[in-house]
């Protein structure tokens, strides 16, 4: 049971930094960025693009910094597809959503934009990779530590706790003390109120986007170091996605973390007595369950 | 000279018009009042002249330049404040960010206009880590106010600042309003406690129905029984 | 290729797109009429398809039921399978409805989604329902001892047909009626509706029922065309995002937008069929990804240039002019 709390906060961490930026999303541009899940599967692809082909192509060198499972490609691979997605992001939002919040389209079709988009990015990975699973590193053994009361957890899933608290301490000094993440979160509380004050809107929106997408490609490729990628990763984790954030309240960034790492526990701690392959539908129940009993979330956002 | 001269505004919501051709004019340092009963059209007016609302017919221009139709972070720009009624600050930033994000567009240092906002409301200094969202109604009018002046700005406008605050709030926001008068920045005041406002005003215009019905010094105003009746209420 | 087989290929197109064109009205009336963001379409069309299917084919006997498990067969004809899909999916959007219709309309989608994966994992999983991703197999079609085989999808066409008919004429009469009216009303603006004194929520309930109803039938048809379903064909994307491209392009909010937007977007689907055909043997297995990214651009594009889609809504019938 432990192991599993265990593999919980690893699963949670994960998720953590996709419901981090939808609830940024959500709390500055109101709507449900159904994509989001698939701005994870890219970075994941994207990253598996550099360390398997460019970074292979280039001659960089693939040791595995021991005992991790991978080596220098992935260092690279992981700064260079967090930009990638964050631009993409941002692309998406400017060539679609823009668009759309311009003509006033309601946050029904933009969250039909949103699904649509989701879609297209999964058929651009099937086309390009096809529908198999896929590894970083395929074939490679990936012995466990043993931790105190017999917890066997993996150097990569260790590598993957300290990245995302390290990851979340750096937004949150971001947010609390640079000038753009003061705006970002005053546009988050009223974004009138911030435009008629002078702050730059439309920067603030590039900013969330970049950020949103930058840490979802993160979550993305650290999913595929700990487990695989395969094209529907993110659509699977749409449901925990945003059963972290309602549960965290929207616009809420702790929130959303501690939502996360719930989701993660609670859906890892359920395969103890289910199939794993009903943790989706364990999402779901928690997510009604909140929406019906406390749709604020537990630290009150927006409902 | 006019600093802000509002000729002939008719601006409304969807198709209805709330204003009918009402001019209103502002002088350098004045305080000018807006009163008249619920519905008149008060708030309608500050939000045009903000550029929140965009006007069917009519011109503003401040100090001689046409400002109608510019989109708010536009006039802002331009030494124009407003404060809304509700929601005038950020409620999960601190007293003291809602200040910084006020000078959000200054490019220069301002250290020195914070001090100068935290003289102006002492109170705010003491609290100032504190999140907006969690201080009383008093206390976030001030925020807002002292956000809006955080740019410098000529023209303030004021939307119904004493509204649902105890007695001796309202008395200290006049205090303020007459403190921030006195630096030199000229103020529209809609409001509805009348009295109070026609008390410390140079001038005041009486809305009704969206025309404009009235227009005096502030004392004369104050002065005029009929005006009482109607729409001094209280 | 001959003129038969050309003949045959457009019938089966017409049956698919005849049985999609059944889901769209179904959203029509979700969607369309009551601004429901139901993105849980597949699970209705699961539902639908193997309630039908259960209904129809008799439980496995001897060594079958080695291989074949299933919860219950009863063997009867053809509509009373179309009658239960239809029942069942009604019962299962009453259950859905009462926590989830009061919630906010992209929390609504989610919900939707989280259903429809729901109700995909139980039937793949839990062998004992119906054969968990093995599937039912050997499903009856209707009236097939009177027709030769070769010959067979004639007659489902023209059954296909008829259905659609009917399904389209009796929500025409709904739409047109008092309760249609309100549910208009609703979708244009639900708070006014609230404040006149309508139950909302009781109307929303009934349009989902309705609209799932609809849904349940098509998916039996689906299951009677294809004689073999399987969890893996209920996807998001085969079975509810090419039905939200559908109702989008064709126009919501229009009865006759549905059914054309069903027929036109299967069309362009099976018609790059015959582009993907021309590529390289390298990319030809995954064709239909190209085929689909297509489809996923095409609602973009309409969502952004032409969201009324081809025809439009239908003209809003005032409030003043009911009772």
């Amino acid at each position: 049971m432990a192991e599993l709390f265990i593999y919980g906060v690893v699963l949670g961490s994960i998720i953590a930094l996709g419901s981090i930026g939808l609830t940024l999303v959500f709390g500055i541009l109101r709507f449900a960025n159904f994509a989001h899940g698939d701005l994870m599967t890219a970075g994941a692809y994207v990253a598996l693009f550099l360390v398997t082909g460019l970074f292979s192509w280039l001659g960089i060198s693939d040791n595995p910094f021991i005992p991790l499972s991978f080596g220098l490609r992935m260092l690279f691979a992981i700064p260079i597809s967090m930009i990638t997605i964050a631009l993409i992001a941002i692309l998406l939002d400017r060539i679609l959503y823009q668009p759309l919040r311009k003509k006033k389209s309601g946050t029904v079709i933009l969250a039909m934009a949103a699904l649509g988009a989701s879609f297209i990015i999964q058929m651009a990975v099937l086309i390009l990779w096809g529908a198999d699973s896929l590894f970083y590193k395929p074939g490679v053994l990936r012995p466990a530590l043993e931790l105190p009361l017999e917890i066997k957890i993996r150097p990569d899933q260790i590598f993957i706790i300290l990245i995302v608290s390290l990851s979340i301490a750096i937004l949150h000094l971001f947010l609390k003390h640079t000038r753009m993440g003061k705006a970002m979160r005053a546009t988050a509380d009223n974004p009138e109120l911030a435009r008629v004050t002078g702050i730059d809107t439309g920067r603030i929106i590039k900013w969330t986007w970049g950020i949103g997408g930058g840490m979802a490609a993160m979550g993305g490729i650290l999913y595929g170091i700990d487990v695989q990628l395969h094209p529907g990763m993110g659509w699977g984790f749409l449901l925990p996605l945003f059963a972290a954030t309602i549960l965290g309240g929207i616009g809420n960034m702790y929130g959303a973390l501690i939502g996360a790492l719930v989701m993660g526990v609670v859906q890892q701690i359920s395969t103890a007595y289910l199939l794993p392959t009903y943790k989706p539908a364990v999402a779901f129940i928690i997510m009604i369950l909140i929406l019906l009993v406390r749709p604020q979330g537990i630290f009150g956002g927006r409902s | 000279m006019s600093l802000l001269e509002v000729t002939d505004i008719t601006a409304g919501y969807g198709e209805t018009d709330i204003l009918d051709s009402v001019s209103i004019e502002l002088h350098e340092k004045e305080i000018v009042s807006i009163i008249g009963p619920n519905g008149a059209g008060k708030s309608t007016l500050l939000k045009t002249i903000f550029g929140l609302l965009t006007p069917r017919k009519g011109s503003i221009k401040l100090q001689n330049e046409e400002i109608t139709g510019l989109s708010p972070d536009r006039i802002v720009r331009k030494g124009m404040g407003y404060v809304p009624q509700v929601e005038n600050a950020f409620p999960s930033l601190s007293v003291h960010e809602n200040l910084e994000m006020g000078a959000f567009i200054r490019t220069d240092d301002y250290r020195d206009k914070l001090e100068e906002i935290y003289g102006l409301f002492p109170m705010l200094l003491k609290r100032r880590t504190e999140k907006v969202g969690r201080l009383s109604g008093g206390m976030r009018q001030m925020v807002a106010m002292g956000r809006t002046l955080m740019l410098d700005p000529k023209v303030l406008l004021l939307d119904e600042p004493t509204a649902s605050l105890a007695p001796l709030l309202i008395r200290m926001i006049f205090e303020k309003i007459i403190e921030i008068n006195r630096k030199g920045v000229a103020m529209i005041i809609v409001e509805q406690n009348a009295k109070e406002t026609l008390k410390i005003s140079d001038r005041g215009y009486v809305l009704a129905m969206g025309r404009k019905v009235f227009e005096d010094s502030g004392q004369t105003l104050l002065k005029n029984e009929e005006i009482g009746k109607l729409y001094l209420g209280g | 290729m001959e003129i038969g087989g050309i003949v045959a290929y457009l019938v089966s197109l017409a049956i698919l797109a005849g049985i999609y064109a059944v889901f769209t009205l179904g959203l029509n009336i979700q969607w369309g009429y009551t601004g429901l963001f139901n993105i849980g379409i597949a699970g209705f069309f699961c539902i639908g398809a193997y309630t039908s299917a259960l209904i129809t084919t008799p439980m496995p006997t001897g060594i079958y039921a080695h291989y074949v498990h299933q919860i219950f067969g009863w063997n009867l004809p053809f509509l009373l399978g179309i009658l239960g899909a239809a029942v069942v999916c009604g019962l299962i959007a009453f259950l859905i409805g009462i926590p989830t219709l009061r919630l906010r309309e992209d929390y609504l989608a989610i919900a939707t989604i989280g259903i429809a994966e729901t109700i995909r994992l139980i039937f793949n999983n839990e062998r004992w329902l119906a054969n968990g991703p093995r599937g039912l197999m050997g499903l009856p079609q209707p009236l097939q001892e009177m027709i030769d085989p070769r010959h067979y999808n004639y007659l489902y066409l023209i059954i296909i047909l008829l259905i659609l008919v009917i399904i389209y004429l009796a929500i025409e009469r709904a739409i047109r009626s008092p309760w249609g009216r309100v549910l208009r009303a609703i979708r244009e603006d639900e708070i006014s509706t609230a404040m006149s004194g309508k139950d909302i929520f009781s109307f929303k309930i009934q349009s989902l029922i309705f609209g799932s109803m609809i849904m349940g039938i098509g998916g039996a048809l689906y299951a009677h065309y294809t004689k073999a379903i399987s969890p893996d064909v209920f996807t998001p994307l085969y079975g509810t995002f090419i039905i939200w491209v559908m109702l989008m392009v064709g126009g919501s909010g229009n009865n006759k937008g549905a059914i054309l937007g069903a027929f036109v977007v299967w069309g362009i689907w099976t018609g790059t069929k015959f582009m993907t055909d021309l590529l390289p043997y390298t990319l030809k297995a995954r064709a239909p990804y190209i085929r689909f990214l297509l489809i996923g651009i095409l609602l973009e594009i309409i969502l952004v240039y032409r969201p009324q889609g081809l025809l439009g809504e239908e003209k809003k019938v005032s409030k003043m002019m009911e009772e």
